[in-house]
């Protein structure tokens, strides 16, 4: 009767297995951080800060299409909504603090993302897609007519004023801290959510939304929630940037910006924790090079060619193939 | 002069004209769109680059080869198809049978990659296309002055819109094509060649908006991105009036000229953004559009 054993054992196995896995991510991520801390010592902050933005952008939107299956084509609406919430606030009111700013020009983006979700959410896929492409572009129509955005020219000079009343954000590395709490706050936060029990019904609604109802699940209400959560951190990524730049554009708030979100999740890999982060971390610098040599024209091109290839030959993403890659060969 | 509304009766008929006129490009964009996702479930984002080639295909080959505008309004929407016909044999058919956000996704990497290599060569700035000498003047009626080539281009957008629906509606091509799109096995096993008939519906659909853009071609300005953002007014038309219903798409484009054209005379700031006001406020009655099936 050494049955009962063999199955213990295997248990056993599989658990000494994650407990590897778990060592293994926990490492990773630690070297990560660290980097991370380090990085501003060679790289230049600015830029560094406007990866990080763009990671926060795309880690908020992965929570969407990566663990909820739903694709927003109107991320932008969210970003531009802190952007210029902030950039106003803080050009206008001088005894404001950063932090305040920041804080209103996320929870404006929240509320626009309820907004979204109540009309979007009735419709799925592809249509959930375009209401969401067409509800960012009456946004974007706003934003170009409202009279405090600056219109075509945008918000400039925006102060980057004191964190707390007293941290003097005009000093770059100071900045980049900021910016980096802000990011990892985030990360985490994503990272707390898909794990948590909520996190499993919105990956259960993505692999088979009819069961999730069926198990009696109240399906709308979790998309609605997943998406003014994401909404809400584009803003936050946003309202830092500006910031960061000093500036709100209506770049920003352009339908191509929501393309752009779109393709540094797919490019890292889509469902993946740290896929949104490579995947921005890589079109980020891939413009900035392209930019400095001479194919400084060709940016859109290019990204449209990754685009293509992106989604016939690889699209798990960069994080995705890596991780298929390792589970096939290290068991 | 009279007055309509306290508005200048040959104003708002004037709008009016313009309002039917964007109408008709909407309804022949979004009927293509319309057969595309229809059929064959393609998201087509590189439409509005279709249109932006017919325009060019029409003013480069008049300025390479002084090809007239009668021959453009047949050769470029067969060059255009005919390209078209090679993303779907060498791209779109890779992805078949996927989610069809992937669709969407590679159509939008097509549709950056055209757009952004032609304004390297072109640049942003427009060419020049002259009208053909046939349409000079004008019928002069009592309220408004109608030239000759709007009223050319409402005819020929309608002749072409009722032409599709009827073809795909009404006759036995029309029943294979929704067949074989239905149920492709099947229509194998009757030795319909369905690969072929997917890759004439997409160059079709791509041919009507070429077409589209060889009727631009005189009147608006002629550059690299004039596809982009009548694509996403596009889109929202197609959302409006049910995606994959031809005759929605026809109407309810010609429906949103109109209502373009008088929110410009009543409330010129809102204009660019009424659509898609419209197409909040019909989702929130009728989520699946004014004339699609309930899914």
């Amino acid at each position: 009767m050494d049955h009962p054993v063999n199955q213990t054992d295997i248990q056993q196995a599989m658990l000494d297995q994650q407990k590897a896995d778990h060592r293994r991510k926990h490492l990773l991520n630690l070297v990560l951080l660290v980097l991370l801390l380090i990085a501003p010592a060679v790289i230049y902050p600015v830029f560094l800060m406007k990866i990080l933005c763009f990671a926060l952008f795309a880690v908020a939107f992965n929570l969407l299409l990566g663990f909820t299956g739903l694709l927003s084509f109107g991320h932008a609406a969210f970003l531009a909504t802190g952007s210029y919430t902030t950039g106003y606030l803080l050009s206008n009111y001088s005894g404001l603090t950063t932090e305040m700013g920041i804080i209103v020009g996320t929870a404006a983006a929240t509320v626009l993302g309820v907004l979204f979700a109540l009309v979007a959410i009735r419709r799925q896929g592809i249509y959930f897609a375009m209401i969401t492409l067409a509800l960012a572009q009456l946004v974007y129509f706003m934003f170009v007519q409202a009279p405090f955005t600056g219109g075509e020219d945008g918000m400039h000079g925006v102060p980057r004023g004191h964190l707390f009343g007293f941290i003097d954000l005009e000093n770059n590395l100071a900045m980049y801290y900021f910016v980096l709490a802000v990011f990892l706050g985030g990360y985490l936060l994503v990272q707390r959510v898909v794990g948590s029990p909520f996190g499993q019904v919105l990956k259960a609604i993505k692999q088979n939304e009819p069961r999730a109802v069926s198990l009696g699940y109240n399906v709308n209400q979790y998309k609605i929630l997943a998406f003014v959560m994401s909404a809400g951190l584009a803003g936050l990524a946003g309202s830092v940037k500006t910031v960061v730049f000093q500036l709100a554009s209506l770049n920003d708030a352009h339908w191509h910006m929501s393309g752009e979100v779109i393709l540094m999740t797919l490019l890292g890999g889509t469902g993946t924790l740290l896929g949104p982060v490579v995947g921005a971390t890589f079109v980020v610098n891939l413009e900035y090079q392209l930019s400095q040599g001479p194919l400084g024209d060709w940016v859109d091109p290019i990204l449209g060619a990754i685009f293509v290839l992106t989604v016939i030959a690889f699209r798990s993403g960069i994080v995705g193939e890596i991780q298929k890659f390792v589970q096939k060969n290290m068991g | 002069m009279s007055m309509i509304l306290g508005v200048p009766a040959a104003v708002l008929f004037g709008q009016l004209l313009l309002g039917i006129i964007n109408g008709a490009f909407y309804a022949l964009l979004s009927l293509g769109l319309a057969v595309i996702f229809g059929l064959l479930k393609i998201i087509n984002f590189a439409h509005g680059a279709m249109y932006m080639l017919g325009a060019m295909v029409t003013v480069l080959m008049f300025d390479a080869m002084g090809i007239n505008y009668w021959v453009a309004l047949f050769l470029a929407p067969l060059v255009v198809g005919c390209f078209g016909m090679l993303i779907e044999y060498f791209l779109l058919r890779r992805i078949a049978g996927q989610d069809h956000i992937y669709s969407l996704l590679l159509t939008f990497g097509v549709a950056l990659m055209i757009q952004g290599i032609l304004t390297n060569i072109f640049g942003v700035s427009g060419l020049r296309y002259s009208m053909p000498e046939i349409f000079q003047g004008g019928f002069k009626l009592d309220f408004m002055f109608l030239p000759y080539y709007r009223a050319w281009v409402i005819f020929v957008a309608l002749l072409v819109c009722f032409g599709t629906w009827f073809m795909i509606e009404k006759t036995k091509l029309g029943s294979y094509l929704r067949a074989g799109t239905e149920d492709a096995q099947l229509m194998q096993g009757f030795g319909i060649n369905v690969p072929l008939l997917i890759s004439l519906t997409y160059g079709f659909g791509v041919m009507i908006a070429a077409f589209a853009g060889v009727l631009a071609a005189p009147i608006y300005s002629v550059n690299p991105v004039m596809g982009s953002n009548i694509l996403i007014v596009v889109f929202a038309v197609v959302v409006i009036g049910g995606m994959g219903s031809i005759a929605g798409a026809i109407i309810t484009g010609l429906l949103m000229g109109v209502i373009e054209g008088f929110t410009k005379v009543f409330y010129p700031e809102f204009s660019s953004a009424v659509i898609f006001l419209v197409m909040v406020v019909v989702l929130l009655i009728r989520p699946s559009g004014l004339f699609g099936k309930e899914a």
